[in-house]
């Protein structure tokens, strides 16, 4: 470090390198100061929190050996079925994989992009989920199995849609945004998106961040009595909230009947939201677990109430890992995207690849980096409403990747479960894992590797001070 | 047949009612439904979905007669929260008073409170027309999408918060309006629409001496100078 005597004989000596940048104001604080400058409008992006956290990487199986034998790979059996609801509704949800796609909305969505959604699922036995903008009569055809999302704003809810929908997700929050309501800039509110919302056309539409028809807990009770009611008792209803006080949230959710409790974790993806929202509120989907498990188990509702887990899960060792911790099944926004080719150099026209870099281009990213959803000008027609965008993504073609996609994961999962000598993806335990770091393991609450070391902990048999 | 039928809550429960109604009722002979003892239970007459009367004898609960489509109900006393929530057409008629969020995010029909409705009323207003013969509450009309809401007594604070193409009629005093709404001249298209909406609620009152309040649509874009470079 030069004294300060030198930096003065020194002023303009030397590369950058010699040049002291500050820690509190790094070019990033800057860019985002003078960004403020100039739009005088917080800034609104997509996809999920960037920011490196605590994950599911940070634990790691502990398959068999010789004290836990393994099953055959491809001779012995091991099943991913799974089943959710069954607390209180007549109907249950019965999917061949632990793997559901969330909740995304036709808006923010194009039309091309749910219905790949919706094929792929269906051929995967697994669930597709409304969102915030109602249901439209294609994903009720592609879907096999639809969710139906109960949100803050109510656009285009109906009880026709309400009858046909295989269950339904109350939405008090998610990850990407706990506590804060939907957004979806003008740019996406078409004709048909407007309609369907009873919106004008060509608005940002900012929507509600609290039901319309009830407040607290005790009310939820009532809205889901109300909605049991309407469809006669027979969907599961879902429970849907971000990753904050997990704990006593789940609690709540659970005393006011959900059938299913869905936690969205902080780096849970999204398609407009602030990017203060995304990187600073709720916390990581590792940490939000096994507070849900915990509450559950305190209640004694385990394997009673269905618990799906999202936010940042990528591949089969999230999945298996999430299932270890105590979920049910895992849901999944970010990677579906992906799997239609979010952030792809490439869209494909049927004949072969075009490259679309320079989209990406013009929206000021590149592929790799884009999280321009909010924009609507999707470079690959995954999360538009113009109607040449959307026709870069081929549902049918779009629907095989996902497919595939799925596939892989649930292989990866049915893999690791036999190597931890299950025949059921659904009997992998807390005991099958390890944690490499100490915030993983205080989190996961899962011991250190190698130690029996779980910090915070005090059930524990190594003195946590020691 | 019959074409009414009686249901005593005190002996049957909500969920026979209920059950009742959107299993058998359709494609019956039976026109009237008369419910006794009501006492204050939650969504009865929720998910109701055929031309039929429905008469609810005493005070209800919550989300009575949720999501109606077709059906008319009426209770004959006060009624809970969020009554004809997310009504899709047909009538929902209170006699009595009606507590928060009457007609919240109703998409289509006519609402209407013979006495006052509490705070939220007309909330999230997607289409639906909500008539109060009294007095609301505050954040009446909040976010109000689309459709009418009508106000024979006096509306309070925040009137009209956030509105969007939903138009509110008050007869009464305003205590305040809320962000975004702002009061507009009554044309005569308006003396009209909100003529015909008194007579189909059978409510008298002179319409020519009612306010209009509409949404002065500045926040349908978030900043205006950014020209949605954001
Ligand atoms: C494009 C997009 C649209 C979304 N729309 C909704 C929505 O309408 N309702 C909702 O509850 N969640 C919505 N979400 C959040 C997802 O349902 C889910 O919670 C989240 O994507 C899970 O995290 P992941 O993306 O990391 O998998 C959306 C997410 C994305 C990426
Ligand atoms: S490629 Fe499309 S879906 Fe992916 S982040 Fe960019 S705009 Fe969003």
């Amino acid at each position: 470090m030069n004294g300060p005597s030198e930096q003065v004989s020194l002023p303009l000596a030397g590369g950058p390198e010699q040049l002291e940048a500050s820690a509190s104001f790094d070019a990033d604080v800057m860019a985002y100061i003078r960004r403020a400058t100039q739009c005088g409008l917080y800034d609104i992006r997509g996809m999920g929190a960037k920011r490196r956290l605590p994950t599911f990487d940070d634990l790691v199986f502990l398959t068999a050996s010789a004290s836990r034998y393994p099953l055959e790979g491809y001779r012995e059996q091991c099943t991913s079925r799974t089943v959710l609801g069954g607390r209180f509704a007549t109907k249950p949800i019965e999917l061949d994989i632990p793997v559901t796609i969330a909740g995304m909305s036709f808006g923010s969505l194009s039309a091309s992009a749910k219905d790949a959604l919706g094929r792929a699922a269906s051929e995967m036995g697994t669930s597709t989920t409304t969102g915030d903008g109602g249901m439209t009569p294609e994903e009720r055809q592609s879907s096999k199995t639809l969710v139906y999302q109960c949100l803050p704003s109510r656009y285009g809810f109906n009880p026709d849609d309400l009858r046909q929908a295989d269950a339904i997700e109350i939405v008090i929050g998610q990850g990407a945004k706990p506590g804060g309501g939907g957004m979806l800039l003008g740019q996406k509110v078409s004709s048909r998106v407007a309609g369907m919302r009873t919106l004008p056309e060509g608005i940002d539409q900012r929507s509600a961040c609290r039901h319309p028809d009830w407040t607290g807990p005790d009310d939820l009770a009532i809205k889901i009595g109300e909605l049991r009611e309407i469809t006669d008792w027979e969907k599961p209803i879902y429970v849907k909230m971000g990753a904050t006080r997990v704990f006593d949230d789940v609690k709540l959710a659970v005393k006011a009947g959900a059938d299913v409790v869905v936690i969205d974790g902080m780096q849970g993806g999204t398609a407009a939201t602030q990017q203060v929202f995304i990187e600073h509120t709720g916390i990581p989907t590792l940490a939000a677990l096994p507070q849900a498990v915990e509450a559950l188990e305190e209640m004694d509702m385990a394997g009673e109430v269905g618990l799906i887990i999202s936010g940042g899960i990528r591949t089969g060792a999230d999945v298996a890992k999430a299932l270890a911790l105590g979920a049910d099944a895992v849901s999944i926004g970010q990677a579906a995207l992906i799997a239609l080719g979010c952030n792809n150099r490439c869209h494909h026209d049927g004949e072969g690849w075009v490259d679309v870099s320079d989209d990406y281009q013009q929206l000021g990213t590149a592929p790799g980096f884009c999280h321009h959803c909010q924009t609507g000008r999707c470079p690959v027609g995954i999360t538009t409403q113009d109607e040449r965008l959307e026709q870069r993504l081929l549902p049918e073609k779009a629907a095989d990747w996902v497919r595939n996609y799925l596939q892989v994961v649930n292989m990866e999962v049915t893999t690791l479960a036999r190597a931890c000598g299950k025949s059921d993806v659904h009997h992998l335990e807390r005991e099958d894992l390890a944690a490499l770091t100490v915030e993983a393991a205080a989190m996961a609450r899962i011991p250190l590797a190698g130690t029996s070391w779980i910090p915070g902990c005090s059930t524990s048999n190594t003195d946590p001070g020691s | 047949m019959s074409d009414s039928r009686e249901f005593d809550l005190a002996a049957t429960s909500v969920r026979e009612l209920n059950q009742y109604l959107h299993a058998e009722l359709p494609g019956s002979d039976v026109t009237r439904i008369s419910v006794q003892n009501p006492n204050g239970q939650h969504s009865i007459g929720a998910g109701l979905d055929c031309p039929v009367e429905v008469d609810i004898h005493g005070h209800a609960g919550y989300f009575i007669a949720g999501m109606n489509k077709q059906a008319r109900v009426t209770v004959h006393g006060n009624v809970g929260w969020s009554v004809g929530e997310n009504m899709m057409s047909g009538q929902v008629r209170v006699n009595g008073h009606a507590s928060e969020s009457a007609g919240a995010s109703a998409h289509g029909g006519l609402l209407v409170i013979d006495g006052d409705a509490s705070s939220r009323c007309g909330i999230s207003l997607k289409g639906g027309n909500v008539v109060v013969a009294g007095d609301v509450g505050h954040f009446s009309a909040f976010m109000a999408q689309a459709g009418t809401m009508v106000v024979c007594g006096n509306a309070g604070a925040n009137l009209g918060d956030s509105l969007y193409e939903a138009v509110i009629y008050v007869g009464g005093s305003i205590d305040s309006l809320g962000a975004d709404a702002r009061e507009e001249p009554m044309e005569a298209s308006d003396v009209e629409a909100l003529r015909d909406l008194l007579t189909e609620a059978g409510l008298e009152g002179d319409a020519e001496n009612f306010r209009r309040v509409g949404s002065a649509r500045s926040l349908y874009h978030w900043n205006a100078e950014a020209h949605q470079e954001y």
